[in-house]
């Protein structure tokens, strides 16, 4: 961080957005909100291009949109011009995910689907070839829907791009966006009868490694992942982990060998933090083993549950975690998950958390 | 003229938007009133309606008290009410 910029947490929750501002030791957090009219919001993050603030959103009344505020939080706009399917396609009921890329942004949505915008998030064009894909007519949901959750851009190949589709798996073009491949083998779908289909996969969240665009991280439903060939194969890393299901995966900024993950008790027992003791998982070598950073979490009756999109990190040295919860709390650590303090607390559901530095 | 009485959590999305306002001219339809809001308010339409058009599933119109479709005939002299339904938690 230069002395020219401070650190934000955009906070995402089911009844609107919350625009955090830590102190310089990021101990304490004002929080500034609700924003969005209390919409539910999936997913917030900054447009490098301009520093607008965008979330990704969708209205139980009044439908998708993706809002747009310019003087960090205090107006906002929203807009959903071009994210439709058209009169033949599927009525569209959310925005899941914005993410800017090549100078353009991305917007993932439910029913899942991909859509770009050249104009800051004002209008919108959809990607067809990703729902052109062959597999498109066997696309289930999963308990949260049929949602594009996860758009990552190849660091410096604009040709290049991975998606995850829950519950369909993942998806990469290398021709910026025209055709796509499933990239799958390897990955469970204990859900299903006999071995695993092409697509049908319940990717949670995926993650690029920092520093080697081939590798990627994956948190699924069956369990967690590791790819060495930009998601063509996939490796279980499941050994030393409390559990196989769990939703968030976030990685270092300055090391591909470490991530973090939030393991629950499992897909059939309630989803919430395993014997009720909060953990964020942390592995330092890609997975091999994995050490439980609890210090400062709640280590009794902690029946929490956290979302695919509600783990983030900043790029500070040391870098710090936020992990929002289910039940509207948010933890922090400035020491790379070593210690951790409960930061705020009885915000709505928290669906996602990013931390952004913006001009000061 | 036709009345039009819009939800107040549809007018705080639009700055300058009234909760209850009178429209000249005569929109014939549902989706005629929906058409001048939007050109006033552009992204109106986008709120109420998905793609068809129709109307989205947890909004409600109503014409003269009577429920109402995209397509429902609004008389001149008319009152049509937007009403978002009972949803969400």
């Amino acid at each position: 961080m230069t002395v020219a910029q401070r650190l934000l947490v955009l906070v995402g929750t089911r009844k609107g957005a919350f625009v955090l501002e830590p102190s310089t030791d990021r101990t304490t957090f004002a929080v500034n909100g609700p924003y969005c009219s209390g919409w539910p919001v999936q997913h917030m993050t900054l447009d490098p291009k301009d520093g607008a603030l965008l979330a990704a959103a969708g209205s139980p009344w009044y439908g998708q949109a993706v809002w747009r505020s310019e003087d960090l939080g205090a107006t906002w706009t929203h807009s959903s011009e071009g994210l439709t399917y058209g009169e033949d396609g599927p009525a569209m009921r959310a925005v899941w995910h914005v993410t800017p890329a090549n100078g353009a942004l991305y917007a993932g949505v439910e029913p899942a689907g991909l859509f770009r915008s050249d104009d800051g998030g004002r209008t919108w064009q959809h990607v067809k070839g990703l729902t052109e894909h062959p597999s498109r007519p066997g696309w289930a949901p999963g308990n949260g829907g049929l949602i594009l959750h996860t758009i990552l851009p190849h660091p410096a190949d604009p040709q290049r791009m991975w998606v995850a589709i829950s519950a369909v798996g993942c998806f990469a073009t290398e021709d910026g966006g025209a055709t796509w491949e499933a990239r799958n083998k390897g990955v469970r779908t204990d859900f299903l009868p006999g071995p695993a289909p092409e697509t049908g996969q319940c990717v949670h969240k995926m993650a690029l490694a920092t520093g080697d665009p081939e590798r990627l991280y994956q948190q699924n439903h069956c369990g967690t992942y590791r790819s060495d060939d930009a998601g063509r194969t996939w490796i279980c890393l499941d050994e030393g982990l409390p559990s196989t299901f769990g939703f968030p995966l976030v990685t270092s900024p300055v090391d591909g060998d470490t991530f973090f993950t939030v393991p629950l008790n499992g897909d059939d027992r309630g989803r919430f933090m395993p014997d009720g003791r909060m953990a964020v998982w942390r592995t330092t070598d890609r997975g091999a083993t994995w050490h439980d950073l609890r210090n400062g979490l709640p280590q009794h009756d902690a029946y929490l549950g956290v979302l695919r999109d509600a783990m983030a990190r900043d790029t500070l040295d040391p870098f710090g975690l936020y992990v929002g919860t289910s039940a509207g709390q948010l933890f922090t650590s400035a020491d790379e998950g070593e210690s951790w303090r409960l930061a705020v607390d009885f915000l709505p559901p928290i669906s996602s958390v990013e931390a952004v530095l913006v001009d000061a | 003229m036709t009345e039009v009485v819009l939800p107040r959590s549809l007018a705080a999305l639009f700055p300058g938007m009234p909760h209850r306002l009178t429209l000249d001219g005569e929109p014939a339809t549902v989706g005629e009133v929906i058409a001048v809001l939007d050109a006033r308010w552009p992204g109106v339409r986008d709120r109420l309606c998905e793609a068809g058009p129709t109307l989205r599933p947890f909004i409600n119109v109503y014409v003269d008290g009577e429920p109402a479709r995209f397509a429902t005939a609004v008389p001149g002299g008319s009152t049509v009410h937007v009403l978002p339904a009972v949803a969400g938690g």
